[in-house]
């Protein structure tokens, strides 16, 4: 074996070919299958897409680097499941390019934290984490509420969703910008095409308490309402489990 | 610097950067609504200012031939002059994000100087700008040296270095604009991403090509290492960054994979990138320096080869231990932990080399601060590797995952093993490199090494003792069966502990502005009429230390 190396050690070629193929193999064998085993991801008839707006505040969610602290992933754990909710699934990041499960939790783990505080509760907190939670240590966001949000190339980013594999139809590409506008904006004559594209139990609200105006606040909070309801798969198991265990 | 390189060098960086300027002129047009334009606008200036330097130079005369019999070093003192800069950045950043996790209303209501945003240009800056310089300048050094061969040209070696300190500063400027992949230490864009192979792709060449020049028949050991570490990120790096951009305007992209496809390829990629970026580099820069400043050689050949495919092998399956207990396939979690379990041994192979190698050299680690650093790296990498195999074991993951802990575990590898290394071999190479005695201050050398060595143990003992305390607080019960302490409970529980640490960062930074001073000091000194320093190999004949020989 010495010997062998003795030799190969003489030649750059060799030896270039020799660490790709050794450090090949591990990310083959783990990452691969991962794509092609039915199972790996559940399946959920009831999923939906995320609407344009709250892609828009998943977009600040990344911006803004909330992901440094925050987790969006549940344990199998019994602790996580008793603070949090049901562990999370596979299927319910199956849409979300990149994912965002985190790894660090300064602060709580947030894949089921929609509609559990009101919408409200989020504004007051993203502006002044302080002023609810006295012991927060979050900055505040408060440059969310003043920055009118950006929407003329949301179509575009639907397209970019589409092409990496998220199912957007041709209708929801086109509307993206009025849906943005729709959604946040419940009286206004948009408002009724987003539910139309996706579905009856999306959050049609004026999210940030004014629905004349669109602001980075209404797409964060609306994105944070959502998390974990883009589908109830993860509810079913837990059942299931309380009466095993 | 343009003296330095050939009439048809000169035309080829002239060509280069009016290429270089079209494009960052396409990109400011394209953008103009968009972060995307500001890079395109600042990819311009820089291609513009490279440009007027290369014209004034540009009828300079040839460099003679003459500089054919001596290595060629200029890109290298650069290297570790920006590794130097960059190391107090990303070192300043770290430690006020620290500050920010204890004081949390000292953003003065800016977007970008809140932590989400910080927090990554204190990591790419320390990773990236710090240990990335450090590794490219020391690897030129090193290559140079054990191969008995000089850098094939003049203009690549610059063309790596420069276009990866504008990878740099393009990343770190789009983090505070808010441009980032959110994918962990692959933080940057597409745009930046391409760019970055197109340098790496350089920089590989570059190695192959003063490898085939080489006038030893056998590729020291040191050089395995800096090519697994050349090889292998670029493998990780491509693969991880896939994506599609918003349009060809837009700093926005979307990654190719979703969900736990996303977190297992994320972290193949954030794992590897700990083994090949800021393990397999740093080895390299170990297995030269260190024998070089103890005068002895590496203690043994057969535990070299053995660590290095053990390391190469290894780790590659390790990355699935950040997704234990996720919606990952359990089958891959179990996969990720025997293998870091396994990889302790390859590890302490390489630890044990490392610290017999400086057997018969003890009285010089107790009296040479430089040697000392290199000492106390291969104690913490020997420490933290044990540290890393412990914390992927499944059931103590479930504690320490998610916790500070984790962030204790990163430090005492980043600050113990890669910056003390790191700077054990820049205080060696500077007098070499400079041409001078000894540094200006050997007292301000001993002075940063306790400065960091006090630094890094205060932080890594203040994440332990958070990080604990806070996974054992989350899983508590009470006797009536339910959780005993709120998220919120945990959280005033760290407060104590985030000071604690942002003092032992403060310390560390100290020590790196100390040894800043020191470095200015020494090049600013007269060069010493050192005849041929003693560390120092000619092209020409002399012996070149061999593993085992």
């Amino acid at each position: 074996m010495f010997g062998f190396h003795y030799r190969l050690e003489r030649k750059a070629i060799g030896l270039v070919l020799s660490i790709i193929g050794v450090a090949s193999i591990g990310g083959l064998v783990e990452i691969a299958p991962l794509f092609t085993i039915h199972q790996t991801v559940e399946d959920a008839p009831d999923m939906r897409v995320y609407t344009p707006l709250e892609l828009a505040g998943r977009n600040i969610y990344i911006r803004e680097g909330c992901y440094a602290c925050h987790s969006q992933m549940i344990r199998t754990l019994r602790d996580e499941v008793e603070r949090y909710g049901p562990y999370s699934l596979a299927v319910e990041s199956k849409y979300d390019h990149p994912m965002l499960w985190g790894s660090k939790r300064t602060g709580p783990d947030l894949a089921r934290l929609g509609e559990k505080y009101s919408d409200e509760w989020h504004v007051t907190h993203l502006n002044n984490p302080r002023d609810v939670v006295p012991e927060s240590v979050m900055p505040s966001y408060a440059f969310l509420s003043r920055t009118e949000l950006r929407t003329d190339d949301l179509s575009n980013h639907l397209k970019a969703q589409r092409a990496v594999g998220v199912p957007y139809t041709d209708d929801m590409i086109a509307n993206a910008a009025a849906d943005a506008y729709g959604q946040a904006a419940p009286d206004s004559s948009r408002a009724e095409g987003v539910t139309k594209r996706y579905g009856e139990a999306t959050h049609v609200r004026a999210f940030d308490g004014h629905p004349n105006d669109l602001t980075e606040m209404d797409a964060l909070v609306a994105y944070l309402q959502v998390l974990g309801r883009l589908t109830d798969a993860a509810h079913k198991p837990v059942a299931s489990a309380e009466n095993g265990s | 610097m343009i003296a330095q390189l050939t009439k048809s060098e000169r035309q080829t960086a002239l060509v280069i950067l009016i290429l270089m300027a079209i494009v960052g002129l396409a990109m400011a047009t394209a953008g103009s609504h968009d972060p995307f334009g500001t890079h395109g606008g600042m990819v311009l200036l820089a291609s513009i200012i490279g440009i007027f330097y290369v014209i004034s130079g540009f009828y300079a005369p040839e460099p003679s031939d003459e500089r054919l019999d001596s290595y060629y070093d200029e890109p290298s003192k650069f290297g570790i002059v920006m590794a130097m800069i960059w190391a107090v950045i990303g070192m300043f950043v770290g430690d006020w994000v620290a500050w920010l996790l204890a004081y949390p209303d000292w953003t003065f209501d800016a977007a970008w100087a809140s932590f989400g945003r910080l927090r990554p240009v204190h990591t790419s800056g320390v990773i990236f700008g710090f240990g990335g310089n450090a590794l490219i300048a020391t690897s030129f050094y090193v290559m140079q040296r054990t191969s008995r061969a000089r850098l094939p040209d003049q203009l690549s070696p610059w063309f790596v270095l420069l276009g990866y300190n504008l990878f740099c500063i393009i990343a770190a400027s789009g983090y505070l604009m808010g441009v980032t992949q959110s994918k962990e230490y692959a933080e940057p864009e597409w745009y930046a991403d391409l760019w970055l192979v197109v340098v790496w792709v350089t920089y590989f060449v570059l190695y192959l090509r003063t490898l085939a020049r080489r006038k030893e028949p056998h590729i020291y050991v040191a050089n395995w290492y800096y090519m697994a570490f050349i090889l292998v990120v670029a493998m990780l790096h491509i693969v991880n960054n896939l994506a599609v951009p918003v349009s060809w305007g837009s700093a926005k992209s979307y990654s190719l994979f979703a969900g736990v496809q996303d977190a297992m390829t994320e972290w193949w990629y954030g794992h590897n990138a700990v083994a090949f970026f800021l393990t397999s580099g740093f080895l390299g820069m170990l297995y030269y320096y260190m024998p070089k400043r103890a005068g002895r050689p590496i203690y043994s050949y057969r535990m070299s080869i053995i660590s290095f495919w053990g390391i190469t092998f290894f780790y590659m399956w390790a990355g699935s231990h950040h997704l234990h207990y996720t919606a990952l396939p359990q089958w891959v979690q179990s996969l990720g932990m025997t293998f870091s379990v396994m990889l302790l041994v390859p590890s302490w192979v390489s630890a044990g080399n490392a610290l017999m190698t400086l057997n018969g050299a003890w009285h010089k680690v107790r009296d040479d601060a430089v040697l000392r650093f290199m000492m106390v790296a291969a104690v913490f990498y020997g420490l933290s590797t044990f540290e890393g195999s412990f914390m992927a074991i499944r059931s103590v993951n479930s504690l320490s995952h998610y916790t500070d802990w984790t962030v204790g575990h990163v430090h005492a590898g980043a600050l113990g093993w890669v910056a003390m290394i790191t700077f054990g071999a820049i205080y060696a190479s500077v007098p070499w490199l400079w041409k001078r005695e000894a540094m200006y201050s050997a007292k301000l050398v001993e002075a940063h090494f306790w400065l960091a060595v006090g630094g890094t143990v205060i932080y890594v003992f203040a994440m332990w003792n958070s990080g604990i305390i806070q996974g054992l607080m989350w899983r508590t019960y009470n006797e009536s069966g339910t959780l005993a302490y709120t998220f919120t409970d945990s959280l005033v529980a760290m407060h104590p502990y985030y000071i604690a640490r942002a003092i032992g960062g403060l310390l560390f930074l100290i020590g790196a502005v100390i040894g800043c001073y020191n470095m200015w000091m020494t090049i600013r000194t007269a060069p010493q009429a050192a005849p041929e320093a003693a560390a120092d190999q000619p092209v020409l004949g002399g012996v070149v230390l061999q593993p085992g020989e």
